[in-house]
């Protein structure tokens, strides 16, 4: 008797507990506009996203990002020259998304290369990936990657 | 105890709402550089336009569609779905199905296979190196790679998705054969050998 009592109790609790996750979990306008990705803004987001490079050449920027993804293992989906984009797609147990554009900078001496990722169904808003990925780019690039004020 | 390991489990996920990206995932690793030369051929060919056109014509003749491409970057873009049943998985699934019934047995169906192949001018083996010195007195070295007067680096990957005969993805995975990516490189010899010959 006391057993089932425990059980059902035990059940109400982690009913309630779930219950309240769940409406914890965000609406449908944040996950469409990913208005509240752990409090951070989408200042913050770019600053984490962007990198600079010293070099006017949008093309020789845009092939070598182009190889960098290509030696971390992913396939392209989509390039263009004139967008400026390059979306890539890296399968391996998981899905890892990312598309990079690259735009000139004000002083027209510089390129701007901003990398989102989607982590399978997840946005990347952590720093560290992003790093690493500018870690690679300015190696493939022979240029420092500065941030972006 | 049992149901409390369940329970915190299902807690678990749902407040993670889900994972984590691998630390590994966008970071550059030794086998990295291993898949690169798996993947890449440099061809002493004049013109990037004709190494892609010919690189077009290799992955038509082997049943890819062609989904995206950019000249000036040099991309291409090509998918194709197939067959992926495997004799010995549905013999497996047989023995499977014998002992525990239907609702046990699984085999991959189909699959679809992506190719993205990319195009780069070859860099000489002299690069040029600068030293260059901060204001902060730090100095940094650039090594900036020639490019060759002739010659272009193609490389290919490719990448497959499987599905069951559920419909339920069963795998996701970069292909990195070798035999795969020496047979695609003999072909796409032939085929650049051809185009010059103008043989078609």
């Amino acid at each position: 008797m006391l057993n089932k009592r425990t059980t059902l109790r035990f059940s109400l609790l982690s009913l309630a507990v779930i219950t309240t996750l769940l409406t914890g979990c965000q609406t449908m306008k944040e996950r469409v506009l990913d208005s509240s990705a752990d409090g951070q803004t989408s200042v913050e987001l770019r600053a984490i996203q962007s990198r600079s490079f010293d070099t006017p050449d949008k093309q020789k920027t845009m092939r070598s990002v182009i190889a960098t993804l290509q030696d971390l293992g992913f396939v392209v989906d989509k390039a263009d020259l004139d967008l400026g984009s390059v979306s890539a797609t890296k399968l391996s147990g998981y899905a890892l998304r990312m598309t990079v554009s690259v735009r000139p900078g004000a002083s027209g001496k510089n390129m701007i290369v901003r990398a989102n990722a989607q982590y399978n169904i997840t946005p990347v808003t952590d720093p560290k990936p992003y790093q690493d990925f500018f870690v690679s780019l300015q190696k493939s690039m022979f240029l420092q990657a500065n941030n972006v004020d | 105890m049992k149901k409390i390991i369940s329970s915190l489990t299902v807690v678990a996920l749902l407040a993670g709402c889900a994972g984590q990206i691998p630390p590994e995932a966008l970071q550059f690793q030794p086998d990295n550089l291993a898949n690169r030369q798996m993947q890449s051929r440099k061809y002493d060919i004049k013109s990037e336009k004709e190494l892609l056109s010919a690189s077009s014509n290799v992955l038509q003749d082997m049943g890819f569609n062609l989904d995206e491409s950019n000249m000036p970057l040099g991309v291409i873009v090509a998918s194709k779905s197939r067959d992926a049943t495997d004799g010995g998985q549905v013999a497996g699934a047989i023995l499977l199905g014998v002992l525990f019934g239907a609702a046990a047995v699984n085999y991959d169906k189909t699959q679809k296979i992506r190719a993205s192949l990319v195009t780069k001018p070859a860099a000489t083996k002299d690069p040029i190196q600068v030293l260059v010195t901060t204001k902060t007195g730090k100095q940094i070295k650039f090594d900036q790679p020639v490019e060759a007067s002739n010659g272009f680096i193609v490389r290919v990957t490719f990448q497959r998705m499987v599905w069951n005969q559920r419909g339920v993805m069963t795998k996701i995975e970069g292909v990195n054969d070798a035999d795969i990516y020496q047979e695609f490189y003999e072909k796409l010899s032939k085929s650049i050998f051809l185009q010059a010959q103008n043989v078609e």
